[in-house]
C-alpha cells in the first residue's frame, strides 16, 4: 500500500522535526483516505508535553490537542489520518513503546533525525491484532 | 440515551460512525455496552478486562479518572469521549 504527500509538506516536517533535536517532535497528519490509500493534504505540529529531560526518546500530545484537531478535521470533511514523530540518532522503525501507544487504521510517519539531517522518513500502520506495524511505502509528489 | 464519540481510526468498528448511543448507569457500563454493540473495539480499549493506559476517557471536557473513573454515573444525556494519548519514542 502507499500513502502520499507533496514534497512541501515534506520538507516542512523535515524542518520542524530537524528543529526539535536533539528532542523528539511530532504531530499530526490530515488528509482523506480512500480505499486505504491516504492523501496527507495537511501536518500540524503539536507541542511536546513530556518533561524535557526525557524529550530526546519521548514524545506525547494533550488529550486536548487529539480533541481539537479531531473536531476540526470532522467540521472540515476531512480525516485525523495519523501521527508523525522523530527519532533523534536512532532508526526510523517503531520502538515497543510507540507499538502499545498505537491504534490500527492510523498512520504513523517516523523520521530519523541525525543532527541536521533528516536521513529516513517511514511509514507504518499497526496490525488490527496489534502485533506489530507493516511498513508501507510513501510516494512523495510535486507541488 | 448517552452517546460516546468515537476516535478517528476506531470509527472502522463502528460502521463508521462518529458517535454513537450507550446505555448504562455508570461509564464503566457504558464502555462495556460499547463494546457489547461494535465486539470489534474491545481489543483496542482492554487489554485483559483492564482498560488500556493510552485509552482516556472524557465525560464532556473532564477526563474520568480526575471524576469517579469508570464508577462516574452517567446521565440520558451524558456525551462521553474515547480520545487516544498519543505518544511515541
Amino acid at each position: 500500500m502507499t500513502d502520499n504527500l507533496s514534497r512541501e509538506l515534506l520538507a516542512m516536517m523535515h524542518d520542524q522535526l530537524v528543529a526539535a533535536y536533539p528532542n523528539e517532535g511530532g504531530g499530526f497528519l490530515l488528509g482523506r483516505e480512500e480505499h486505504g490509500r491516504a492523501t496527507i493534504l495537511e501536518i500540524t505540529p503539536v507541542h511536546n508535553i513530556f518533561p524535557e529531560a526525557e524529550q530526546y526518546h519521548r514524545y506525547a500530545m494533550t488529550p486536548q490537542d487529539w480533541m481539537r484537531l479531531e473536531d476540526e478535521a470532522d467540521a472540515r470533511g476531512l480525516t485525523l489520518l495519523g501521527f508523525y514523530h522523530s527519532h533523534p540518532d536512532s532508526p526510523a522503525v517503531p520502538s515497543e513503546y510507540d507499538r502499545v501507544h498505537a491504534l490500527p487504521n492510523f498512520i504513523y510517519i517516523i523520521v530519523s533525525v541525525l543532527k541536521t539531517d533528516p536521513v529516513e522518513t517511514r511509514v507504518w500502520r499497526l496490525l488490527e491484532d496489534r502485533s506489530r506495524f507493516d511498513e508501507y511505502a510513501l510516494e512523495v509528489t510535486q507541488g | 440515551m448517552a452517546s460516546i464519540k468515537i476516535p478517528t481510526p476506531l470509527r472502522q468498528y463502528t460502521g463508521g460512525q462518529a458517535e454513537v448511543t450507550i446505555s448504562g448507569r455508570t461509564v464503566g457500563e457504558g464502555l462495556h455496552d460499547l463494546v457489547r454493540q461494535y465486539p470489534a473495539l474491545g481489543p483496542h480499549i482492554y487489554e485483559d478486562g483492564v482498560r488500556r493506559g493510552f485509552v482516556n476517557v472524557f465525560l464532556g471536557s473532564e477526563d474520568i479518572r480526575f471524576l469517579q473513573d469508570e464508577d462516574t454515573p452517567l446521565a440520558p444525556d451524558s456525551k462521553l469521549r474515547i480520545v487516544p494519548a498519543i505518544a511515541g519514542g
